[in-house]
C-alpha cells in the first residue's frame, strides 16, 4: 500500500508536524535536563558540562560542509553507532556534535573522526569551531540550487574555510568571529548580523524581457517590489511591459524575484561584497547590523583569491589589534572606522556611504575625528 | 568515475576543509553501482557536478525563474527549480526542494536519519543541507513525480512532516537550551516543539501577508539568532539576582578555574584579572571587587550576560527566570532592516504558554487584517507606529521599549486626549483676534 494517484486524498495524513525531539535525546542528556551547572572548553573543538547530579556529557564538534550527501550522513550514523549508542546532533551553524557519557570514549571517538579523509584528501571530521575561534560559515544555496545568486555559496565557503582552517581548530581570536555568506540580498541566513559577511552583489540594472513579460508577471507586483521606485509600466512595440528607470536602479534584484522576465545576473556585474560588525548577542554591547566595507570583489570561480584575501585582512588586523572580548564590531566602533580602514588597508570609497533614505544618521554629524 | 569533466570543482578537492565535491563525487558514485531501485535519474549528481562547473564557467547561475510545486492539500514545503540546460543536463531538469521540519535542536538517532537515508537514497538526489538557515532538513532535488510518494512515506513511515515555506508561519528554531546549556531561562525545545504543534495549519497553508518566523533563545547569548532573524523573537531571561558563589569567584581570581570555560586558551592574555575582564567590561559597572567579595548591585544590572559568560562556574542566571518578546526583524527589502523590537520585557514562560499563544494570536489578527501584499511584521509595526502595535497587543507603553524618547516634536494626538476636541469655529476666533 503506497500513495495512489488516482485518488490523491486517500489515507493522506497531513499537520503531524516535525518528530518529537524527546524521542532523539541521549539518555545522559535526558537525565540531567535544565540540571546543568556549568561547562568547560577543553580543547578546541572538545566541551564538557557537568550536571549537578555530577554527571559529564563530553561534545566533539566537527565541521560539517552542511551540503551533504546520504553516504556521508550515513557515515556519520556509523560514527554515532560506534562511539555514541546511536545519537547525534547538529548546530546553528551546521556544525556536527557527538557526545559520550564518559571520559574514557573521548580519545577513541577524536581519534576515529581524525582519520577520516575524502577521496581528494580533504578532511571528513575537523574538530573546532568552539571558543573564541572561528567557526563554521552560515551559507545558502548559490549556484547549486537558487535562480537570484550574484555569486555562488558552497565554493566561496570551502575557500575561505581552507585559508582560515587554522582558526577553526584554534582559540586565539579576541572573541568568537562568526563569518556568514548569503549569495544574494534576499540573504537567506545572518549576513546582516555577522562579525564578517560575504554577499553577492549586481552593478546591473535588469534586462527587460518586453516580449514576454506581460505574459509571465503581475506588472504592478513588479512595480511594487521596487524599494527606490525605478519601474513603472510601460507599452513597448504594442506589448504591456515595464520601463527601468537605471539612475535610479540599485540592483538588489527583487523585481527579478517577483517577475521573471527581468534577469540581472551577469559574468561581469555580479559579485562579493563585504560587511562587517555585526552581532547578535547582547553580550556587553547590544546587537549590531554588519556594515558594508568593501563595495565589490569580482567572482573569481574557483577559488575567489581577492575575497579570500580581503577577509584574513580584516581579521588578522583585529586579532592583532582588539582587546580581549571585543567583537570585531566594537573593535571598530572603538577605534573609529577611519582608523579601521586605515589598519586593514581597504579603500574608502564612496559607494560606502549610505544613501537610501534615513542615510543621515550614518553621517557623522560631529567634529570627532581622527587624523 | 565521475561522468563529466569538472577542472575547476576539482581545485575545490583541494585544501583541508571538508570538500562538498567530493562528497557529491561520493555520492554520485554510490548512485552508478547501487542495486537500489532508483526513481529518480541516476545521474542526477553527476548532471549537478555538469551543471555547476557549467555556472564556475559562466559565473552566473543555471536555475531558471520559480517553479510552483508542492503536495496536495499543503500551500507549501516544496521549492520548485528547473535548470535552464535540460537538454545538457536531462538528470536535474527537474530538481525540487522538500523542507522537512526538524525536531527541536537537531538530536537525532541514527536509527531516524537513516530512515530518513533510504528514502532519499530512492526518491531523491541523494543530497541534502544539514540544515536549511531556518533549520529545517532541506532535500535537495527531486522530479515532480516523486514528491508525493515521497510525502507519504514521510507521513506514514516516519511520523514527519514537511516544513514551511510562502507566505505562512516558516519552520520554528530554538537554540538547544536546557538540553545542554545552564545559561537557558526556559525550555526552548518544549516551546518550540509545543507551538510548532499548535499552529501546523498556520505552517502549512499560507494565509499570511507574508512570512512569518518565530524563534526560540534560551538567553541573550542567542545562540539562534532570534532577534536578527524571527518576526517574533523570544529570549530567555530572569528578574531576581544573579547567584554569586564567592568561593568560585575566589577559584577564577586564584587562576583555578580558566576564564570563558578556557574559550581564549590558544593565545596569552596573562593572569585572570577580575577588575580588568569582568568589573571594568560590565556595561553598567554595577560590579564591584573589593579583593575578597564580588558584588553585583542586580537592581542596575541588564542581564547581558558577560559576567555569567566569563565566569560560568561561579555565576548563574537568577531563578525567577521567563522570556522577552521582542518583534519584527527582518531584512531591508522593502523598506530597510530590522532587528526585533522589545515588546515585553519580562514573561513568564510556563506551559501551556496560553499568555504567549494569546500574544501571537492579537498580533497575527491585525497584521492578516492590515497587512499590505508582502508586508512584513516590522514593516506593518513601522507604517502603522509602534504606538498602534502596543494597543492592538494591549499593552502599556513602557521607557524599557525604547533607545531614547523620540526628538522631533511630530507627536499625534488623539481628539478624545485633547480637552474640547478638535471642532472648533473660526469665528469665535475671529471674535478675539482681528484680521
Ligand atoms: C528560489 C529562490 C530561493 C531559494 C532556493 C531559497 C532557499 C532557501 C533555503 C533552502 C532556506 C532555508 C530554509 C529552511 O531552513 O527551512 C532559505 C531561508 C531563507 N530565505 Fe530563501 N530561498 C529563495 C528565495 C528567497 C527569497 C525571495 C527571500 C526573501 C525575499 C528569501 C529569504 C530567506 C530568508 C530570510 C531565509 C531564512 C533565514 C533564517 O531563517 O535565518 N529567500 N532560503
Ligand atoms: C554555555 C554557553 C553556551 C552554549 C552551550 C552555547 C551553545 C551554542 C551552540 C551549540 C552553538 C552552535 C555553534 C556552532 O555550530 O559553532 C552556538 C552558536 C552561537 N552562540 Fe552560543 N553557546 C554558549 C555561549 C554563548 C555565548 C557566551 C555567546 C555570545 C557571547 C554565544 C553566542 C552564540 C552565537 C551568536 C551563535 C551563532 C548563532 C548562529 O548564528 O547560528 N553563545 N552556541
Ligand atoms: C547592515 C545592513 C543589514 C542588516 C543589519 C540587515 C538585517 C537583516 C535582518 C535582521 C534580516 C532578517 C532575516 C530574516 O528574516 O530571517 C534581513 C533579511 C534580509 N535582508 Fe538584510 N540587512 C542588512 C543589509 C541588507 C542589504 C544591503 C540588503 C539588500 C539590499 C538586504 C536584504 C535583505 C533581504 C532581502 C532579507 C530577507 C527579506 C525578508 O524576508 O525580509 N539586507 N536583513
Ligand atoms: C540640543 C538642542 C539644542 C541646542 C544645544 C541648541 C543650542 C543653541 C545655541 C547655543 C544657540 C545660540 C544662542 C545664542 O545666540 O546665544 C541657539 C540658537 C537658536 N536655536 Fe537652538 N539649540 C537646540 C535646539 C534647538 C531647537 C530644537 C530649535 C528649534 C526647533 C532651536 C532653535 C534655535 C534658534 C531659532 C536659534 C537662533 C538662531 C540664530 O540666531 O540664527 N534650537 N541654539
Ligand atoms: S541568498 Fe538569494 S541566491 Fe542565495 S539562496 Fe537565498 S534567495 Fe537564493
Ligand atoms: S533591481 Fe531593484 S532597484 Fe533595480 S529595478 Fe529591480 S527592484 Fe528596482
Ligand atoms: S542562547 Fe543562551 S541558553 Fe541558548 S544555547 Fe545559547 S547560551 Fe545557552
Ligand atoms: S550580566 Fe552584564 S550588566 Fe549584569 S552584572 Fe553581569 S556584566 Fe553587568
Amino acid at each position: 500500500m503506497g500513495y495512489d494517484p488516482s485518488n490523491p486524498m486517500k489515507d493522506r495524513i497531513t499537520d503531524v508536524g516535525p518528530r518529537n525531539y524527546e524521542e532523539f535525546l541521549p539518555p545522559i542528556i535526558k537525565r540531567n535536563f535544565g540540571k546543568w551547572l556549568y561547562h568547560e572548553i577543553l580543547e578546541p573543538g572538545v566541551l564538557v558540562h557537568v550536571s549537578e547530579t555530577g554527571e559529564k556529557v563530553y561534545t566533539v564538534r566537527v565541521g560539517g560542509c552542511r551540503l551533504m550527501s546520504v553516504q556521508h550522513i550515513r557515515e556519520i550514523c556509523d560514527i554515532a553507532d560506534k562511539h555514541c549508542d546511536g545519537h547525534v546532533r547538529w548546530t546553528t551553524r551546521n556544525n556536527v556534535e557527538f557526545m559520550v557519557d564518559d571520559e574514557a570514549k573521548l580519545k577513541p571517538l577524536m581519534e576515529d573522526l581524525e582519520k577520516r579523509k575524502f577521496a581528494g584528501g580533504s578532511n571528513k571530521f575537523p574538530r573546532g569551531g568552539t571558543g573564541a575561534g572561528l567557526t563554521n560559515i552560515v551559507h545558502t544555496q548559490g549556484w547549486i540550487h537558487c535562480h537570484t545568486p550574484a555569486i555562488d555559496a558552497s565554493g566561496v565557503v570551502k575557500c575561505v574555510m581552507d585559508e582560515l582552517y587554522d582558526d577553526f581548530q584554534n582559540m586565539r581570536f579576541p572573541a568568537q568571529v562568526r563569518i556568514s555568506l548569503a549569495c544574494c540580498l534576499n540573504m537567506c541566513g545572518a549576513v546582516h548580523c555577522s562579525d564578517i559577511a560575504i554577499l553577492g552583489i549586481h552593478r546591473k540594472p535588469p534586462m527587460v524581457d518586453h516580449e514576454n513579460l506581460g505574459n509571465m508577471c503581475e506588472i504592478p507586483l513588479a512595480v511594487a517590489a521596487c524599494p527606490t521606485g525605478a519601474i513603472k509600466p510601460a507599452t513597448v512595440d504594442g506589448k504591456k511591459s515595464v520601463a527601468v528607470n537605471n539612475e535610479r536602479c540599485m540592483f538588489c534584484g527583487n523585481c527579478f524575484t517577483m517577475c521573471p522576465s527581468m534577469p540581472l545576473a551577469d559574468e561581469e556585474g555580479s559579485g562579493v561584497a563585504i560587511l562587517v560588525g555585526g552581532k547578535l548577542s547582547n553580550r556587553i554591547k547590544p546587537p549590531m547590523f554588519s556594515k558594508v566595507v568593501v563595495p565589490f570583489l569580482p567572482n573569481e570561480p574557483p577559488r575567489w583569491p581577492q575575497t579570500v584575501l580581503a577577509i584574513k585582512k580584516i581579521l588578522y588586523t583585529y586579532m592583532e589589534d582588539a582587546r580581549k572580548y571585543e567583537r570585531l564590531g566594537n573593535w571598530a566602533e572603538r577605534i573609529g572606522w577611519e582608523r579601521f580602514f586605515e589598519k586593514t588597508g581597504l579603500p574608502f570609497t564612496a559607494h560606502l556611504i549610505d544613501d537610501y533614505r534615513f542615510a543621515y544618521t550614518t553621517w557623522r554629524t560631529s567634529t570627532q575625528f581622527k587624523f | 568515475m565521475a561522468k563529466r569533466k569538472t577542472p575547476m570543482l576539482d581545485e575545490l578537492e583541494k585544501g583541508r576543509w571538508p570538500s562538498f565535491v567530493s562528497d557529491i563525487k561520493q555520492e554520485a558514485e554510490a548512485r552508478e553501482k547501487t542495486k537500489v531501485d532508483l526513481q529518480t535519474p541516476r545521474e542526477a549528481c553527476d548532471d549537478l557536478l555538469g551543471l555547476m562547473e557549467l555556472s564556475y564557467e559562466d559565473k552566473v547561475g543555471h536555475w531558471k525563474h520559480g517553479g510552483i510545486v508542492g503536495v496536495f492539500g499543503y500551500g507549501g514545503g516544496v521549492i520548485g527549480r528547473y535548470c535552464d540546460q535540460p537538454e545538457q543536463f536531462p538528470g536535474i531538469r527537474d530538481f525540487h526542494t522538500m523542507r522537512v521540519n526538524q525536531p527541536s535542536s537537531y538530536f537525532y538517532t541514527t536509527e531516524y536519519l537513516r530512515q530518513v537515508c533510504e528514502l532519499w537514497e530512492r526518491r531523491g538526489s541523494g543530497l541534502t543541507n544539514m540544515h536549511g538557515s531556518t533549520g529545517d532538513i532541506i532535500l535537495l532535488g527531486t522530479t515532480t513525480p516523486q514528491l508525493e510518494e515521497v510525502f507519504w512515506e514521510l507521513t506514514h513511515n516516519l511520523k514527519q512532516d514537511l516544513g514551511g515555506s510562502g507566505s505562512n508561519l516558516r519552520t520554528p528554531n530554538c537554540c538547544i537550551g536546557k538540553a545542554r546549556c545552564e545559561y537557558a531561562c526556559y525550555d526552548t525545545q518544549h516551546l518550540c516543539h509545543s507551538l510548532t504543534m499548535e499552529y501546523q495549519d498556520e505552517l502549512h497553508r499560507p494565509a499570511f501577508p507574508y512570512k512569518f518566523k518565530f524563534k526560540f533563545d534560551g538567553c541573550p547569548n542567542g545562540c539562534v539568532a532570534s532577534i536578527a532573524r524571527a518576526d517574533m523573537s523570544v529570549i530567555g531571561t530572569w528578574r531576581d539576582d544573579i547567584r554569586i558563589d564567592q568561593e568560585a569567584v575566589g577559584a577564577y581570581v586564584g587562576g583555578e578555574f580558566k576564564p570563558n570555560a578556557g574559550a581564549h586558551s590558544g593565545r596569552d592574555w596573562g593572569p585572570f584579572d577580575i577588575e580588568k575582564e569582568v568589573i571594568d567590561l560590565c556595561p553598567t559597572h554595577c560590579m564591584a571587587w573589593d579583593g575578597n567579595k564580588l558584588k553585583i548591585n542586580n537592581k542596575e544590572c541588564i542581564r547581558c550576560m558577560h559576567c555569567i559568560d566569563t565566569m560560568p562556574r561561579a555565576l548563574r542566571i537568577g531563578k525567577d527566570t521567563g522570556a522577552s518578546i521582542l518583534f519584527g526583524a527582518k531584512a531591508p527589502i522593502l523598506e530597510g532592516a530590522q532587528m526585533s523590537t522589545l515588546t515585553i520585557p519580562f514573561m513568564k514562560v510556563e506551559e501551556p504558554y496560553d499568555e504567549i499563544k494569546e500574544l501571537i494570536e492579537k498580533v497575527w489578527d491585525w497584521w492578516a487584517e492590515e497587512g499590505r501584499n508582502r508586508e512584513r511584521l516590522g514593516e506593518l509595526m513601522q507604517r502603522q507606529g509602534f504606538g498602534k502595535f502596543l494597543e492592538v497587543c494591549g499593552l502599556k507603553a513602557d521607557p524599557r521599549m525604547i533607545h531614547e524618547p523620540r526628538s522631533n516634536p511630530y507627536i499625534f494626538w488623539k481628539e478624545e486626549d485633547v480637552a474640547g476636541g478638535w471642532e472648533r469655529d473660526i469665528k469665535e476666533f475671529r471674535k478675539k483676534h482681528q484680521k
